[in-house]
């Protein structure tokens, strides 16, 4: 049983990160993340047959900080708004980490455009507490999407 | 010559393409017919994804579903993924490993080859029924197509009017083919697929285009790895259709062809600059980056230690499907997997360097379907088709619609 105050402070921790990505403050996000935190955003296809390409696959907190540079000074795209929506989360405790996983749907809004649904899949996540609070360890990204529509330029 | 499409192609070169040429739905009928279901090699896969027997793998030529299997002999198959007996696409796996193929409809069974074998009733049931007398299970086995591989990559073709392989590619090309391919064991690293909102001729011109990288692709220009100044060379096949931008980095910085690079900044470091852990290998040659092209469906991808094929399935005039298969070499060591893995950061749908291109191919549609009357201007370094020892040209881009329009007979 996991204790509620953790699996609050959890919801908090997963609130804070998608309010960041989701209204644009992509220079807050690797703050979510330890120094050798890593993300790796993955199709599931690979995943489940053990390949190892990402579509994303950072190693530390000044590689994503070389993602945020990228985003918001040399890649070139067309604008739109990304918005996360989480599922219940399950929660197992792994010595002094939380192993944490939760389904995601993130829509994307084009200018003059419907909203679609962009990518889905589950956050596999290893979280640690830390002087500053809970951070990833690891967040794994594996998507469903067969396809990517074009392309994916925020972080998930 | 008869008009295939609302806008005739007055112009005397091929510097100056029209907007409908990415647009109209005849056009790219014929282009199907023409072109990926004509004469042509079309990219199926790399030998190393169906290593055993029985193995297979779905794709598409043009918008048709093929699959490539292992046989049981060891040879390479590909069969059209449709039904003999009521058209149905009856393999729904990407990957997978079979003894025959069966169609769920009416069991109908294939051997590996695409042979018919059997299939349930076919002299009936107690005396009624069945199929005609004359019933000829070789009038009625899967569409084969002809397949050739070169040093693990595997191509197959609808028609029987298609050069053999070797040939097709032509000796200039073969030489940069067989740079990366060079018959070494290749090791699947996985795959990546977008749908990009485009029509299919925009890839192949992309990687026909050097002009593009040095400004389109900040990231590059920022850290250093593309110049307009560093040493290139810009090849065709003798048909123009195939073609290979060779070129090598230099030492960066700042200098004439840069002052009017918007995106060029000075003293730009990474964070973690594990991501651009470069370590030249010998079968290179010098070159850092050989973007191959193999009309129509296929590029293959060498930038530094990132190495990648990349398909074009078209789904429609206005988009296409790519699919990107990275890989390595059987003797690559930990740290080079590694490297290769943490280099495709740079590639792919979300890559430094590849993403923006995915984005401007859509507005180039865009653009196209707002003003059908209109043409594109692709007169960098003249309107000639000739080979070039620079990149400032937009050649290999008129060596394709030179050869493109003889075959479309536009």
């Amino acid at each position: 049983m996991i204790d509620p105050s953790v699996r609050f402070a959890i919801e908090q921790l997963y609130a804070a990160y998608t309010s960041a990505l989701d209204n644009g403050r992509f220079d807050d996000w690797p703050d979510f993340f330890i120094e050798d935190g890593r993300y790796v955003l993955i199709p599931r296809e690979n995943h489940d047959r053990g390949l190892p390409l990402a579509t994303m696959s950072l190693e530390s907190r000044g590689m994503m900080k070389d993602r945020v540079y990228g985003v918001i000074n040399t890649l070139f795209h067309a604008p739109y708004y990304q918005r996360h929506i989480l599922g219940p989360m399950r929660i197992e405790e792994d010595g002094d980490a939380l192993l944490v996983e939760a389904n995601y749907v993130v829509f994307r809004t084009k200018r003059n455009e419907m909203s679609e649904v962009f990518n889905t899949g589950r956050y596999i996540d290893r979280i640690v507490n830390t002087d500053d609070g809970l951070r990833f360890a690891e967040k794994l990204c594996v998507f469903d999407s067969e396809m990517i529509p074009n392309s994916i330029i925020y972080p998930i | 010559m008869t008009r295939h499409f609302p806008h005739d192609w007055q112009s005397a070169n091929v510097s100056r393409i029209p907007y409908p040429l990415y647009t109209d739905e005849d056009v790219y009928r014929r282009e199907l017919e023409a072109i990926f279901y004509g004469p042509h090699w079309s990219y199926v896969g790399l030998s190393c994804e169906i290593s055993g027997p029985g193995d297979y793998k779905e794709t598409s030529i043009g918008e048709r579903s093929v699959i490539m299997v292992r046989d049981p002999d060891g040879s390479i198959n590909v069969v059209e993924n449709h039904c003999a007996h009521r058209g149905v696409k009856f393999c729904q796996e990407r990957f997978g490993t079979v003894k025959s193929f069966i169609c769920p409809y009416h069991q109908w069974n294939y051997n590996l080859k695409g042979d018919l074998t059997g299939l349930p009733f076919r002299r009936g049931f107690k005396g009624q029924g069945g199929m005609p007398a004359d019933f000829d299970t070789k009038q009625h086995g899967l569409t084969k197509l002809h397949v050739a591989e070169h040093n693990g990559v595997v191509f197959a073709t609808f028609s029987a009017d298609t050069p053999p392989l070797l040939d097709y590619i032509g000796p200039k090309i073969l030489e940069w083919f067989e740079r990366t391919f060079d018959g070494r064991e290749l090791t699947l690293l996985g795959y990546s697929r977008q749908r990009i909102p485009g029509n299919w001729k925009l890839m192949q011109e992309n990687i026909k285009d050097p002009y593009h990288p040095g400004l389109l692709h900040t990231w590059f220009v920022t850290f250093g790895l593309w110049r307009a100044d560093q040493s290139s060379r810009m090849i065709m096949d003798e048909h123009g259709r195939h073609a290979a931008m060779v070129s090598a980095k230099n030492a960066g910085g700042g200098g004439e062809v840069t002052q009017n690079v918007s995106s060029f900044k000075a003293d730009m470091a990474l964070n973690d600059d594990r991501m651009l852990d470069i370590v030249p290998e010998e079968w290179w040659k010098g070159p850092t980056v050989v973007m191959t092209t193999i009309f129509p469906s296929l590029i293959l991808q060498q930038q530094v230690n990132s190495v990648s094929t990349r398909q074009i399935q078209p789904r429609g005039p206005g988009k296409f499907d790519f699919v990107w298969t990275h890989f390595g070499f059987k003797d690559d060591t930990p740290e080079m997997t590694r490297r290769r893995l943490r280099q495709a950061n740079l590639f792919g749908p979300a890559g430094f360097v590849s993403a923006d291109d995915g984005e401007v191919i859509e507005f180039s549609q865009q653009g196209f379907e707002q003003d059908p009357a209109n043409e594109t201007y692709a007169e960098l370094g003249g309107t000639d088709v000739a080979d070039t020892e620079h990149m400032v040209t937009e050649t290999l881009i008129r060596g394709m619609y030179g050869y493109y329009r003889k075959v479309m007979d536009l």
